[in-house]
């Protein structure tokens, strides 16, 4: 676009208010033009006074050409346009698309602006929780971190308490004025991380950022976001913390990893969390390249549940024609504590559905129990979730989706088709962990039903036994 | 899918102009599907300009199908253009990519004034809306008007009237999607 004629010698002014306004919109953020709500002329005086500062949306790296906003350099994933704005034939990217369309002959703008002084509080924690032992020790470690700035993997069980022993942190950050950035890469853990972090910091600006949130506008102290949506930060946080930094898409796109560095300020700590590390990652803990903390016990002190193995003999025939493995309705029918809920791993969107479809018709779970399917593709995936923490529902058959961040009280844990290569020894780990949650209830059934032991089950039972003898049972 | 029979829509577009449909007819490749809505979501309004070169190879041989009739006469193919707005903001013309995927010769002869956003519209005020196109270089050739999506046909319509108008024999439409 032409830059408008400015009347030469002179730039309009902004008051002093408007640049507030925009060094709080801004700070932190790296944009397209078309992301910045600015007409023309606000647009060219910010950048004339050196209030926004123009980036290059690609570089040159070797042979290769490299997406300024994600990072992609892979050439399958960078297009080629015979651009009508500039006349020119040039690169844009597909990769991050969906977040509007970063172009060649374009530039994004960061903040260069006056700075944002955020608040500093006295003593912003509104949560009135104790600490168990090991709990208490992770809670110091981190803030020590916090205090020199270094990194830190806390690595805790599933149920160990994670959110909770992070408040310390983040109050210890609160009180020096800094701003706080919780990415994980899901949306559903996202949802249910805000009511509890706004609920421990009741007096401090909390947002919620992913695909299709209400609040976007991404100007808060604390900012709860998917890991994607940090692309469009920049130089934004004294401390960020990675939740889950093992789940899928974090530790199989390079791009949510480079746009976590980049929202990161220059000085700064980052807390990544995992129940479940990588090999990579407990290769750096192994060779003391990465300071970690260990929780290795749930918080209301007992064992994790331990998987046992069912055989069924006729799996893969049972599931194509729509029956029920025999192994599997018996232990429907048999089970210790059969007023606690179900929750039913398949490995396919379909077979949820199917499996769903094939328990109510046959009444295994009792005439009127109310059962529901639930998937990534699912319209009411949110309701559904809703519903069967309220109980409306006894029984949700599910893909992997819900295999990690998601708590429910008191629940037993089929899954069906454990062999099947979705279930990895991180995602068995995960959904065993969905068991004895709530201190009313601290033990609970995970059964995996499968045609032949892999390797993954194996080496989870192993590591979750190996975690409650560190956790001294 | 071709709809060289007439196909109801065809005869509301018959009755609507009292016989005198100003499209011959009108040919497209693909049904409006979820899948096709996608895409054309990413093409179109994301803007992702590679995903045209997926349709290629259909478009040339539906062309060569539908078309073959027209021989040796000297037909041109000429794009639904956008409005200079529009084109600012996509940075290409999705109908101008398909033109040039067909081997005759392209001519931007029309322009467009008013705003594109139809689709809150119902198909009557659709259909009564202004035409929104001018043509700024008259053709005596047959012509083949191009755009992706054929959902109405009105704006296909309001183009080929002023094509006629200004002397153009024969108009025919060739989309990718039928509506
Ligand atoms: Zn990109």
């Amino acid at each position: 676009m032409p830059p408008p004629n400015l009347p030469k010698g002179r730039t309009p002014h902004l008051s002093s208010l408007d640049l507030q306004k925009f060094a709080l919109l801004f700070s932190g953020k790296l944009l397209l033009r078309q992301e910045l709500d600015l007409d023309e002329t606000t647009f060219q005086t910010l950048l004339s006074t050196q209030s926004l500062t123009a980036l290059p949306t690609f570089e040159q790296k070797f042979s290769r050409v490299q997406c300024q906003r994600c990072g992609n350099q892979k050439k399958s994933l960078l297009g080629t346009i015979p651009c009508q704005q500039c006349g020119q034939t040039h690169v844009y990217c597909r990769k991050c698309i969906e977040m509007g369309r970063v172009m060649a002959c374009e530039s994004l703008y960061y903040w260069t602006g006056q700075e944002i002084a955020w608040p500093k509080y006295d003593d912003p924690l509104t949560w009135e929780g104790t600490f168990t032992a090991a709990q208490q020790h992770a809670a110091d470690r981190i803030v020590q971190a916090i205090n020199q700035k270094e990194e830190l993997l806390v690595w805790a069980v599933c149920g160990a308490g994670k959110t909770e022993m992070l408040f310390p942190g983040i109050r210890e950050a609160l009180k020096l004025g800094r701003r706080i950035c919780i990415a994980t890469p899901r949306a559903d853990v996202v949802r249910e991380l805000k009511p509890r972090i706004q609920q421990a910091f009741a007096d401090v600006y909390v947002q919620a950022l992913y695909g299709g949130s209400d609040e976007k506008d991404g100007t808060a102290q604390i900012i709860l976001a998917t890991t994607h949506q940090l692309l469009r930060y920049r130089q934004a946080f004294d401390l960020v913390i990675i939740d889950e930094i093992d789940a899928f898409p974090f530790h199989h796109d390079p791009s949510l990893p480079f746009a976590a560095n980049r929202a990161k300020k220059d000085i700064h700590t980052t807390i990544y969390l995992t129940a479940t590390p990588r090999s990579q990652q407990r290769l750096q803990i192994a060779r003391k390249k990465l300071p970690h903390v260990f929780v290795p016990i749930r918080y209301h002190g007992h064992p994790l549940p331990v998987p046992t193995y069912k055989m069924c003999f006729t799996l893969q025939k049972d599931l194509k024609s729509d029956s029920i493995p025999r192994p599997f309705r018996k232990w429907m029918k048999t089970r210790k504590k059969p007023n606690r809920q179900l929750l039913i791993f398949v490995p396919t969107i379909a077979l949820a559905e199917k499996m769903k479809e094939t328990l109510t018709q046959q009444g295994i779970l009792g005439k009127e129990a109310a059962i529901e399917s639930v998937h990534a593709e699912d319209q009411l995936r949110e309701e559904k979730v809703q519903q069967f923490r309220n109980k409306t529902v006894d029984a949700l058959v599910t893909t992997t989706i819900l295999e990690r961040g998601v708590t429910f009280p008191s629940v037993d844990v089929a899954i069906l088709d454990a062999g099947n290569d979705v279930f990895d020894e991180a995602a068995l780990v995960q959904i065993a962990g969905r068991a004895g949650r709530s201190s009313d209830d601290p033990t609970g059934e995970v059964v995996f039903f499968h045609d032949g032991k892999t390797e993954a089950m194996v080496q989870a039972v192993r590591s979750i036994q190996l975690m409650n003898k560190r956790g001294g049972f | 899918m071709s709809d060289t029979t007439y196909c109801d829509d065809c005869l509301w577009w018959e009755n609507y102009y009292d016989g005198h449909d100003p499209i011959i007819f009108n040919y497209s490749i693909y049904r409006y599907n979820e899948f096709m809505k996608e895409v054309i979501v990413k093409w179109k309004y994301r803007g992702d300009y590679s995903l045209g070169n997926m349709f290629q190879s259909d478009f040339v041989e539906g062309f060569q199908q539908a078309f073959s009739f027209l021989g040796k006469q000297q037909a041109s193919v000429v794009p639904i253009p956008l409005s200079t707005d529009r084109l600012q903001e996509r940075a290409f013309n999705q109908s101008q990519l398909l033109a040039d995927i067909l081997p005759l010769p392209r001519h931007n002869v029309l322009s467009r004034i008013h705003s594109e956003k139809q689709s809150k519209k119902t198909r009557k005020e659709r259909v009564e809306t202004k035409n929104p196109f001018s043509v700024t270089e008259s053709l005596h050739n047959p012509i083949i008007l191009v755009d992706d999506i054929y959902t109405t046909g009105t704006t296909l319509r309001h183009a080929a009237s002023r094509l006629r108008e200004k002397g153009c024999p024969r108009v025919y439409t060739y989309t990718l999607i039928r509506g």
